[in-house]
């Protein structure tokens, strides 16, 4: 049975393309066979962080308007098996995503994937709707910082009425809140949210918490998803969220002290 | 290391995260009393109108919106004749 997983936050900027590129390949690697689409379309950045960007050459609204076939416009991933990329348009806006049609691509890829993994756009409007609307389950992306935290609850009210699991009165999509961009020793301070406190306020289950790392922004200026890297805590930390969402108990991390991150790392 | 930061906290005189946590609180509570209050008044007008007149689900349509500093509920009950 194939999943459709829409990785959604409301706010820009808090690490959706990330994890979807990070979340994608975590999959893969497992050998699950996983596609991840991008709907942020006119903006189109999940080719460039997964470092497909100049084999594009048919997008996911061409697919919608039957203008290429869905083999035509998936992109292989050259790292790992299993694992497809449909790139988002750059030309056109998001008005060009129509429920049909994004259902019959769905229905489609559903017969030749394990994972479908929709990376939402910023915002609660036509965009976002389009990429939960099919969801069965979410990933909600959420920075320990007011305005992340808000936007995420709206996205959580706009899961239970305006997909179709809602409108159809279906079982619930299934949340799972993911806290990123973490700083434990801010925390400490008093100066940012805890885990718990976003916990308490947005009450839904924590599937994982991504520290904030340079080796993202590394990664991503070389367009190699973080999870290839697990000597770094971000890529272990999307590493146990997928062994989490599979089911799967990895074991507690403790963070790197000086020491260890001095002494004890490969050369 | 951490009791030196905690030694520090000490010293600085007001902990964002606590004041961020207790606004959030507030506003999130309010955001979701307000997004359930629709559905909800649809539903209970729809039983009351359906005392009196067979109607559908969505014989009945209710928009919010904002107008300056009010809100106007507009209401639209289509009855079978
Ligand atoms: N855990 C992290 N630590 C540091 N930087 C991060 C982290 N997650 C994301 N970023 C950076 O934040 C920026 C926005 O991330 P992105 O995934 O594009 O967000 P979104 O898709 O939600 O707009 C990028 O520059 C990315 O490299
Ligand atoms: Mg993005």
């Amino acid at each position: 049975m194939s999943k459709i997983i829409v990785i959604t936050s409301g706010k820009g900027g808090v690490g959706k393309t990330t994890t979807s590129a990070a979340f994608a390949t975590g999959l893969a690697l497992r050998d699950y066979k996983t596609i991840v689409i991008d709907f942020d379309v006119g903006l189109r950045n999940l080719d460039l962080v997964m470092g497909c960007e100049r084999r594009v050459v048919y997008d996911f609204i061409n697919v919608i308007n039957g203008e290429a076939n869905i083999n035509q416009a998936l992109i292989k991933d050259k790292r790992v098996e299993n694992l497809f990329i449909l790139p988002a348009s750059q030309t056109r806006n998001k008005d060009a995503l129509t429920l049909k049609g994004i259902a019959r691509v769905l229905e489609e890829l559903k017969k030749n994937f394990d994972y479908i993994i929709c990376d939402s756009p910023a915002g609660i409007e036509h965009g976002a709707i389009m990429a939960m609307y099919f969801a069965d389950e979410a990933l909600i992306v959420t920075n320990p910082e007011v305005s992340s935290v808000r936007d995420s609850d709206r996205i959580i009210g706009m899961l239970s009425s305006k997909t179709r699991r809602a409108m159809q009165k279906m079982p619930p999509i299934k949340e799972h809140l993911l806290i990123t961009r973490y700083e434990q020793k801010r925390v400490n301070k008093g100066e940012m949210l805890s885990i718990k406190d976003v916990e308490e306020i947005l009450a839904i289950p924590l599937l994982g918490v991504i520290p904030e790392s340079l080796e993202i922004l590394k990664a991503s200026n070389s367009g190699v998803p973080i999870t290839y890297n697990k000597e770094t805590d971000a890529g272990q930390a999307y590493l146990d969220v997928v062994a989490r969402f599979l089911g799967e108990e990895p074991p507690k991390r403790k963070k790197k002290g000086f020491f260890r991150r001095w002494f004890g790392r490969k050369l | 290391m951490r009791f030196i930061e905690h030694i520090f906290s000490l010293f600085s005189s007001q902990k964002s995260a606590k004041l961020a946590k207790e606004r959030l609180q507030i506003i999130v509570t309010h955001d979701r009393r307000k997004r359930r209050y629709l559905p909800l008044l649809q539903q209970e007008l729809l039983d009351v109108v359906r005392k009196y007149a067979s109607i559908d689900d969505d014989d009945i349509k209710i928009h919010l919106e904002k107008q300056g500093n009010y809100e106007v509920l507009e209401m639209n009950i289509a009855l079978p004749k």
